[in-house]
């Protein structure tokens, strides 16, 4: 469907389809199931100057805002590139944010250094990260579980909890006392998915109000549902290319009813998705107060179609479909992966309800709030 | 109000702004599937009068003939600010989305004056006697005769069903065969019939809800003047599918679609609101709905811009049912059985299972998205005759 994109915007998705096309990528994520090296993306994001997309142009980074995060990312997504810029978008992000070091956003935007975000929103269930402040420091504790591009990070952005609930950031190399990283496998073997122990780590506190402490992560969920986007069109693109090659009884199988209606519902999913994706990015910039909703439900609608789009190519191609050769696959562990990342598609799901019974609450209570809902 | 342009929009939305102001009064409530008594009725279509006098209905078409030569960000505006009010907006929408635009691109300079100002206005409002009980999905297929008269008039018999509205409209809008010796698409014609016509009977048919919006429609030797046929003998079927596009495409295909307050309000003040479970439906059937509303957007976006939407407009129409129903579900569920007999979600449990079929079932508009959109091959198709 026509998307209102500007001339920058059409020409950053075009690069980014010129560059990722020099790799390979699916033969990487194929030949990484069997423990190869895959391709040097974070090289190749970094000169396309991906890595400091959304940091200011006082620091060497492009200064843009989440929409144009999305489309790269949806790029990559489509051809199941991974090139570490989930951790480090969302990270930078509240870097930025908080007006952090130019020196350290600098290395940063540059790809010199890499950064990834620990926050228990958006790991896999655990328990809080608890804070406490010792002077100009937040003090860390916690473990979080399946951290996206955690392993091998240089500079971890750390979400945590204080002893009143309140959530608070702090910034620290990865290196740093009392930070141990292991690698989890990834079943999606072009992941880097890691868990993270904080015992006692002193990290530099972010200024960052409590309310938008939170934007990492939801940006986070919202780069997911980006690249979910991406994939699941290269898995329509794939499929509709075979119904209309392939025969059987005499015919092209996408003139069964039982084929041509399932694209259509691949359609139908990525286009909903799809809009929401755009929604988040335009409320970043324009409406940030509106961002967590639109995240988090462009979120599980991705992540839903993604989960549809992919077995369902891998259906439509029959025997095929099920090769370790075919592609159809790696789409599937991509799907099946991503769903459970950054706390889940469900935790999103129940951070859309979380936002609007709040809104609900606010509204019984102030009659005359005026609701983001009030519009059918 | 014929010029574009960002300032020129912002003027508009701003006059737009205080004519609501002083006119909101008179306007309906906006309601989803709700079912209108007589009185109500004659409410709403005064509104459309109020509306259509002060150049907010018909926003695009031709000043000659009512409209306003406005621009489809105008005619987007006027919809986004009625919606953000909750105020309804016109009553005969299918005279407005449908039949107005139809005539307009095929109708003769007669027929335009004729029958787009009344239309507008709601004075007189419109019904389609398309569907008949053999031919609803292959509506090409229609039996419904019309016979040409010596003195160039034409005598209609046949039957219509399930046709929306006939019992307010003042006009329907007839697909009849006049050639019966030609392949079955070729022999259509479109006419204008008089609902008071002699020889048209219109018979309630109660739906799931236990209203009855739509009808059967018995046409005994109706006599058609000559000029109330639109286009050409033999075109009806070209007539009908611009009319089926505008329907695919009408900004109000999302219209139908269950408000997520509504349901965030139903799952708030139950008991369940707390229940982990509860919230996780209630996040994922919410993002379904937000994804409806900025779809439609998009496609909103798209008329605004001076675009004129594929037939991918038609799957908002199916998320939209899918959404909805999920929606009622949930808030059934936490509001107890009983809610299943009450006026609101009660109401749209009954309606929304017709929705999937009215204006085309999801399967033919999937058959159509598959081939238009994504060029897949058809499916055979048996050249038929008609009768
Ligand atoms: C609430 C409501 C309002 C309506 N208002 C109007 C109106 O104002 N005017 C009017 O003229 N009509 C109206 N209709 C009729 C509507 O357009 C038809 O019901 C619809 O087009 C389907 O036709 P049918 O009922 O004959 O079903 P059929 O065509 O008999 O279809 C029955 C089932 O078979 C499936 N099917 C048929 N053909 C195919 C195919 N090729 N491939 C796959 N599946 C297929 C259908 O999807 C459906 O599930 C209304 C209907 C409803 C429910």
């Amino acid at each position: 469907m026509y998307l209102a994109l500007t001339d920058e915007q059409q020409f950053l998705i075009e690069a980014a389809q010129g560059t990722l096309a020099r790799h390979d990528t699916l033969e990487g994520a194929r030949s990484a199931l069997d423990g190869a090296p895959g391709p040097a993306l974070w090289q190749t994001a970094a000169e396309a100057g991906w890595t400091g997309l959304l940091i200011g142009e006082d620091a060497d980074g492009a200064g843009l805002g989440a929409y144009e995060a999305l489309l790269v990312v949806e790029q990559c997504g489509r051809v199941l590139a991974d090139a570490r810029l989930l951790g480090h978008l969302a990270a930078t992000a509240l870097l930025e944010q908080a007006g952090a070091d130019a020196t350290l956003r600098g290395a940063l935007a540059t790809g010199e250094r890499r950064a990834a975000l620990v926050d228990a929103a958006a790991g896999e269930r655990s328990a809080p990260v608890q804070a406490r402040r010792a002077g100009t420091q937040m003090v860390f504790d916690g473990r979080v579980r399946s951290v996206l591009d955690v392993p091998d990070a240089d500079v971890l952005v750390i979400v945590g909890r204080d002893a009143d609930g309140a959530c608070v950031a702090g910034v620290v190399d990865a290196d740093a006392d009392g930070i141990t990283v292991t690698a989890e496998r990834a079943y999606d073997a072009t992941r880097l998915v890691g868990t993270v122990r904080l015992e006692s780590v002193g990290a530099t506190a972010l200024a960052i109000p409590a309310d938008r402490t939170r934007d990492g992560a939801d940006l986070q969920r919202a780069l997911l549902a980006a690249e979910s986007v991406g994939a699941a069109d290269a898995c329509l693109e794939l499929s509709r290319s075979y119904a209309i090659d392939r025969f059987a009884f005499g015919r092209a199988i996408g003139s069964y009813q039982a084929i041509k209606h399932k694209l259509v519902e691949m359609l139908r999913r990525i286009e909903g998705a799809r809009s929401l994706v755009v929604h988040a990015g335009r409320t970043w910039d324009d409406d940030r107060a509106a961002f967590a909703l639109a995240a988090n439900a462009a979120r599980v609608v991705a992540a839903d179609a993604l989960d549809y789009c992919a077995p369902e190519t891998i259906f439509v191609h029959g025997g095929v479909g099920a090769t370790w050769e075919h592609d159809a696959s790696l789409y599937y562990r991509r799907a099946e992966l991503a769903r459970r990342l950054a706390g889940g598609a469900t935790v999103a799901a129940a951070a859309v309800a979380a936002v609007l019974l709040d809104e609900a609450h606010l509204r019984t209570q102030r009659p005359d709030t005026v609701s983001a809902l009030s519009v059918g | 109000m014929s010029s574009s342009g960002p300032e020129n929009l912002d003027a508009f939305r701003a006059q737009l702004r205080d004519w609501l102001d002083a006119n909101a009064e008179h306007a309906p409530r906006r309601q989803v599937l709700a079912p209108q008594d007589d009185a109500a009725v004659g409410r709403w279509r005064g509104w459309q009068a109020r509306l259509a006098d002060a150049g907010y209905a018909g926003i695009t078409w031709p000043g000659a003939y009512g409209g306003s030569d406005g621009t489809p960000a105008q005619r987007v505006a006027v919809e986004q600010e009625l919606t953000a009010r909750g105020l309804s907006g016109v009553f005969d929408f299918i005279g407005i989305e449908m039949v107005g635009p139809t005539i307009l691109v095929h109708g003769t300079e007669e027929q335009r004056d004729r029958y787009v100002h009344p239309l507008l206005r709601g004075d007189e409002t419109w019904c389609q006697l398309l569907s008949e009980p053999g031919a609803g999905s292959d509506l090409a297929a229609v039996q419904s005769r019309a016979r040409l008269q010596d003195d160039g008039s034409w005598v209609v018999n046949g039957q219509k069903v399930w046709t929306s509205f006939a019992q307010h409209a003042a006009f329907g809008i007839l697909l009849a065969r006049t050639d019966t010796e030609v392949a079955k698409h070729k022999g259509l014609s479109m006419f204008v019939v008089p609902m008071d016509a002699e020889g048209v009977t219109i018979r309630p048919l109660r739906q799931i809800t236990g209203d009855a919006e739509f009808n059967e429609v018995f046409l005994d030797d109706v006599r058609l003047a000559r000029d109330s046929i639109i286009g050409a003998p033999g075109e009806g079927w070209r007539v009908a599918l611009t009319m089926l596009g505008f329907e695919r495409v009408g900004v109000g295909s999302g219209l139908h679609a269950t408000p997520l307050d509504r349901l965030v309000a139903a799952v708030h003040a139950s008991e369940d609101r707390d229940d982990a479970g509860v919230r996780v439906r209630l996040g994922q059937v919410a993002s379904e709905l937000l994804a409806l509303r900025h779809t439609s957007e998009r496609v909103v976006e798209e008329i605004a811009e001076g675009h004129v939407p594929g037939p991918e407009a038609g799957l908002i129409k199916i998320t939209s049912v899918t959404a909805s129903l999920a929606a009622c579900r949930l808030a059934v569920d936490v509001a107890g059985p009983e809610a299943l007999v009450d006026d609101e979600w009660g109401h749209q449990v009954s309606a929304l299972p017709g929705v999937r079929s009215a204006g085309g079932t999801e399967e033919i508009l999937r058959n159509l998205i598959g081939e238009r959109v994504l060029g897949l091959p058809p499916e055979p198709r048996v050249p038929t005759k008609a009768a």
